[in-house]
């Protein structure tokens, strides 16, 4: 979830939503006038609110400006957050602001390594050099797609069904899933259009997108239902898990249940099945028999 | 550092503090507070304030304040940004992290 730097009564309550990711954002919600002020507040609440286990990030600007940078040497130094370029357009981004961390965390006696970063993709550029982005640092846990200045890149507008994405989107997530890093889709800015926002939800989870970006709470309670298993996928899934304990127990190398050949893949999804059931809290450890 | 203009940051929503920060006539950290919550909080209020500022080597300024609900490291964070804007001082010096 988004959440705007210069906002303390947003940044005191992030925490209170069941998201399980927050941005804190210093860059496009700041006004320039205010990028001092943002990053202030953001550093003293991020050293102060107990955020319960979620995960913090912050966007910062550019790091090749002097705001950039001082954004970085703050951010660093709380210890607490993963680093969210703006804009990248290739894998030198990444390692020119990696060098950047890195000389923080020696100056301020942080383990070297230890700040984790996200790509942001919003150009053609960007998406055409997807790979090298993903595989450029060890740091990275995510690419992100800003889907707002891509099409703008493109020199078209967003439609309904996110065609003019559809390339962009493949692309980092083709990336993502071959460097082993978190593929996570753009914002949804009308956040009226509940019906628009779970269509794109929808597709995006088809794709295998990882998550979704989300601009308001009234945003998460449709991502949660789209990506929550339902029954009878967890059920399908824990019995594919009880064929494969039974075949291990008999020493029978063929499985199959309900006719059908249970291979390596078939596995595989069902594993992610029951771990996406569990993180949603719709299934607890003890239950049913599973790898 | 030394106040050397007027300088305000923060705004007037809720649970936050606006903080505009003057030069005095050097008879220390003078404190004028408008708070929703005086009562209870203004004396802790005052507190952080005139710590943040002595905190940044600050020990003369008018400083008034709108308070509406500020955290105190809400309230830590706009007098720091105000004073280093009364200062015209960039971040460049400020040590992050202690």
């Amino acid at each position: 979830m988004f959440v705007p730097g210069n906002n303390p009564g947003m940044i005191r309550d992030a925490g209170i939503y069941d998201v399980d990711s927050i941005m804190f954002d210093l860059e496009d919600s700041v006004s320039v006038g205010e990028k001092d002020a943002a990053r202030f507040l953001v550093y003293e609440m991020l050293r102060t609110i107990d955020y319960h286990g979620k995960e913090l990030i912050v966007r910062v600007n550019s790091p090749d400006t002097g705001t950039g940078l001082e954004d970085l040497r703050a951010m660093v130094s709380t210890r607490r957050v993963a680093i969210r370029l703006p804009k990248t357009e290739c894998a030198e981004d990444v390692l020119g602001c990696e060098k950047k961390i890195a000389a923080i965390e020696r100056e301020r006696g942080i383990p070297e390594g230890s700040t984790r970063m996200m790509a942001a993709i919003e150009s053609a550029v960007g998406v055409l050099n997807a790979k090298e982005i993903a595989f450029s640092t060890k740091r990275l846990i995510g690419i992100a797609l800003g889907a707002e200045d891509y099409v703008t890149d493109l020199k078209t507008t967003r439609s309904a069904d996110g065609t003019e994405l559809l390339f962009a989107r493949c692309m980092i997530l083709q990336a993502a899933r071959a460097a082993g890093i978190d593929a996570i889709d753009s914002v949804y800015s009308d956040v009226d259009n509940e019906e628009g926002f779970r269509s794109e939800v929808a597709l995006i989870k088809q794709l295998g997108f990882d998550g979704k970006s989300i601009i308001n709470p009234r945003q998460i309670k449709p991502v949660q239902e789209i990506y929550t298993p339902t029954k009878k996928e967890i059920d399908r899934s824990l019995a594919v898990m009880d064929a494969i304990e039974e075949a291990r127990k008999k020493g029978s190398g063929v499985i199959a249940l309900n006719g059908k050949m249970i291979d390596k893949p078939v596995v595989a999804r069902a594993q992610r099945v029951l771990d996406l059931a569990r993180a949603a809290g719709v299934l607890k450890q003890e239950d049913k028999n599973e790898r | 550092m030394k106040i050397k203009q007027s300088a305000v940051a923060g705004t007037m929503e809720s649970s936050d503090i606006m903080v505009t920060i003057a030069p005095s006539d050097g008879s220390g950290i003078q404190i004028e507070l408008n708070s929703t919550v005086e009562k209870q909080f203004g004396q802790e209020i005052r507190r952080v304030i005139r710590d943040t500022l002595t905190k940044l080597g600050i020990d003369s300024a008018s400083v008034t304040a709108v308070d509406k609900g500020a955290l105190n490291c809400v309230i830590h964070a706009r007098v720091e940004t105000a004073a280093h804007r009364a200062c015209g001082e960039n971040h460049a010096d400020y040590v992050w992290g202690e």
